[in-house]
């Protein structure tokens, strides 16, 4: 027999490695569940790791209140069949209470009040750990962070004072009120994300396949036409046929012009693109560090 | 698709002092192997304009945070990806300054080739010597000797020959087996994807020819059964009544259906039921794959525990002598110190017997009359454990011989330790 494995296999023991490590290690671990198919993967790989048993980890949405209808709708049919228990913090509601303020103006997200919410629910519900399909080949401050990477009783990320990470010993300790971000698909690619997913034949959003849109342009970036996203002056709404590469909040998730209707499309378009992912992400372009800065303050 | 199947993966580490370039050849390597997209190359050049600096600042592809660009320096490892047709790489672009060494460690740890950069003005420094020592210390098979900014001394043969002799000199005291040795210049982009013009005189490989030829002979050792259990998988239903699978990754060795056991700390005997792999049923287990084993017999078995051949075990001992690197900054090692204890999937607690020497890193003399280890020095010390590790020696087993130390008080890690 030839003891070798493929890049994605070695990447899939790796994932599942960490996330019974996180089973082990902490009390009460969520894992972040934003509809995407970084975290559907997540649940994908989960699933494995624990079989026969359930997922012992409870699924957390932070919900914009500005979603694609779809991710809602697949998001309901997944916790249905995992048999997953799912807690949503709503930003609406977060608004509502005064938690939070809503940004105003043209190019208002709710992105940034996502943190807010997301470090709310982390104490109601009294997470140790939060799992999270972040990669780092996204961003430039992904690229940066830990495996599991530490978080003061403010929810806080310290980029310049990170724990060392040593082989796969994993030091989980930390005070009452602190907590962990994991992330298991840190080493993930793009495009591995999408071999893994042909390999696997899992199932994801029909977003993320070429479809026809109403979308208009913006700064550079297409995005869909949504009752969330009031239009300048001089902004033409127009049909496209479009699919997105990250699925976020509709404010700032960009859409991108493709034709690719299937995985191997997918793949073959990956493949050959002068674009990252998130080139089309508003919310990463609104200060050249604006990704570590959310961070610090305790976004995903 | 039969291509990305077979595709194997090669993870390296850069290494080497402050500034002499290790961030400008990722940069440059990425660049010029056509791996860097158009809207990070705009944000590059966007960022390099507003620092006024005249070309476009190819470091700024790795460092990423504020502090680094304030500072233009790096702070912390940066994890990049790339591939060629041959390929798949992930890079660790770690820092060079001596106060960040153990970010340094934390990038090497996983690599299978370091690059040691070196500045050809300055040639080998204290840091390089301290990086290669760490790679040595840490057992990567494969280093390459970057002798970087060739154009700033004229691309002289003699300069690359004489760093070259020092190094060799340095390194022969070491334990490294494989040593490569290219001039370049990560600015210009001489010999990493493109050869040189300027250096007629090297016949040898470019880098990205050499990262995607080299071979490497897998990391891992076949060989000595070693599977530390690290969650129990119990279903509690119907379907799966009476189902007990110890999960876990094989550090070591390969496991059959079938196969004697024997489990550690008890030596209770078993035999291997059924192995279930990530897709279903598998024959067989070899690492670093991730399985759930089944044994034959009902037998009390939790996290921490290990499953290994009757005939062939690790060392069960509480009295373990490490080499190690100290990363804190703030505390020295203590003698009679309590700290935690992290080996395989096990958690305890150890007491430091002893400190034997601390090394010297210019000379690698073993210092016996100055015991006070402290941020980044590199020493030999005795502990003892609350409980028995299961354990190898480093050089025989990266999984099973490599521990981590952390303070209970602060919850840091505070060195990283291999087995002798
Ligand atoms: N002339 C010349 N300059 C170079 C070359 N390589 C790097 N430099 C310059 O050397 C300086 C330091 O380069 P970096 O790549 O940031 O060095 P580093 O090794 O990553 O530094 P740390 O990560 O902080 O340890 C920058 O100004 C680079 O432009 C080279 O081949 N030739
Ligand atoms: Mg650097």
């Amino acid at each position: 027999m030839d003891y070798h494995m493929n890049h994605l296999q070695e990447l899939e023991s790796e994932s599942i490695f960490i996330m019974r490590e996180v089973a082990a290690k902490f009390e009460n671990p969520v894992l972040m569940f934003s509809g995407g198919k970084d975290s559907i993967l997540m649940v994908h790989l989960a699933y494995k790791a624990f079989y026969p048993a359930k997922v012992p980890f409870t699924l957390l949405h932070i919900d914009t209140g500005h979603n694609f209808d779809e991710t809602i709708r697949f998001r309901d049919e997944l916790v249905q069949k995992t048999g997953a228990k799912l807690i949503v913090g709503s930003v609406d509601e977060a608004i509502k209470s005064g938690l939070v303020t809503e940004e105003t103006g043209i190019n208002a997200s709710r992105n940034g009040l996502q943190t807010a919410v997301l470090l709310d629910e982390l104490e109601k519900g009294k997470f140790d750990a939060a799992l999270g399909g972040a990669r780092r080949d996204e961003e430039k401050a992904r690229a940066k962070e830990r495996i599991f990477s530490h978080r003061d009783d403010f929810g806080q990320w310290d980029p310049k004072n990170q724990r060392p990470e040593l082989w796969n010993l994993f030091n989980a300790k930390h005070k009452m009120g602190e907590h962990f971000r994991v992330f298991p698909i840190s080493n993930w690619t793009e495009l591995d994300v999408w071999q893994y997913i042909a390999m696997e034949n899992v199932d994801l959003p029909s977003l993320y396949f070429a479809h026809e849109r109403a979308v208009f342009e913006r700064d550079g970036t297409l995005l869909a036409d949504s009752v969330h996203i009031p239009k300048k002056p001089g902004e033409e709404v127009f049909m496209e046929m479009v699919r997105c590469r990250t699925i976020g909040d509709v404010t700032c998730t960009g859409v991108w012009r493709s034709n690719a209707s299937t995985v191997e499309d997918i793949i073959d378009e990956i493949a050959t693109t002068r674009m990252t992912e998130r080139g089309g992400r508003t919310d990463d372009k609104r200060s050249e560090t604006s990704m570590e800065d959310r961070k610090k303050q305790g976004y995903f | 698709m039969a291509d990305f199947q077979s595709s194997e993966l090669l993870r390296f580490t850069t290494a080497g002092s402050v500034d002499d370039g290790k961030s400008t050849l990722i940069g440059r390597l990425l660049y010029d192997s056509k791996s860097i997209y158009q809207d990070q190359m705009e944000a590059v050049e966007k960022a390099s304009a507003r620092r006024g600096e005249e070309g476009v600042n190819l470091a700024l592809l790795t460092d990423g945070l504020r502090s680094e660009r304030e500072q233009g320096i790096t702070i912390d490892v940066a994890y990049r990806y790339f591939s060629t047709p041959k390929r798949k790489f992930i890079i660790a672009d770690t820092p060079g300054h001596i106060q960040y060494t153990r970010n340094m460690v934390t990038g090497a740890s996983t690599a299978n080739v370091a690059l040691v950069i070196i500045d050809a003005r300055t040639g080998v420094v204290e840091q390089t010597k301290r990086h290669a020592i760490i790679a040595s210390l840490l057992q990567i098979p494969h280093l390459v000797v970057c002798i970087n900014k060739m154009d700033l001394v004229d691309y002289a043969e003699e300069t690359y020959d004489k760093i070259q002799h020092d190094f060799e000199k340095f390194a022969a005291k070491l334990d490294v087996k494989d040593v490569h040795f290219i001039p370049m210049s990560a600015l210009l982009g001489d010999n990493v994807v493109n050869r040189s013009e300027n250096m007629k005189w090297y016949q040898g490989q470019t880098l990205i020819h050499y990262l995607e030829n080299v071979h490497i002979a897998s990391d891992q050792n076949f060989i000595d059964v070693r599977f530390p259990v690290q969650y129990v998988i119990r279903p509690y239903n119907d379907e799966f009544h009476d189902y007990r699978g110890y999960a876990g990754r094989v550090a070591g060795g390969t496991l059959k259906v079938g196969d004697d056991v024997t489990l550690l700390p008890t030596g209770f005997k078993s035999k291997i039921k059924s192995i279930q792999g990530p897709a279903g049923e598998q024959k067989e287990a070899f690492p670093p794959q991730s399985v759930t084993i089944l044994l034959e017999d009902d037998l009390d078995l939790s996290r921490g525990d290990m499953i290994v051949r009757p005939n062939n075990q690790p060392d069960v001992t509480q009295d373990v002598d490490l080499m190690i690197c100290w990363f804190s900054s703030d505390k020295k090692l203590q003698v009679r110190g309590k700290y935690n204890l992290l080996h395989t999937t096990q958690d305890m607690r150890c007491v430091i017997k002893e400190i034997r020497y601390k090394l010297d890193i210019n000379s690698l003399h073993r210092i016996e009359d100055d015991k006070e280890i402290g941020l980044n020095d590199i020493a030999r010390i005795t502990i003892r454990t609350t409980k028995p590790l299961f354990a190898d020696a480093y050089r025989t087993n990266r999984n099973t011989g490599s521990v981590i130390i952390v303070d209970e008080g602060t919850n840091s890690t505070v060195a990283v330790g291999m087995i002798i």
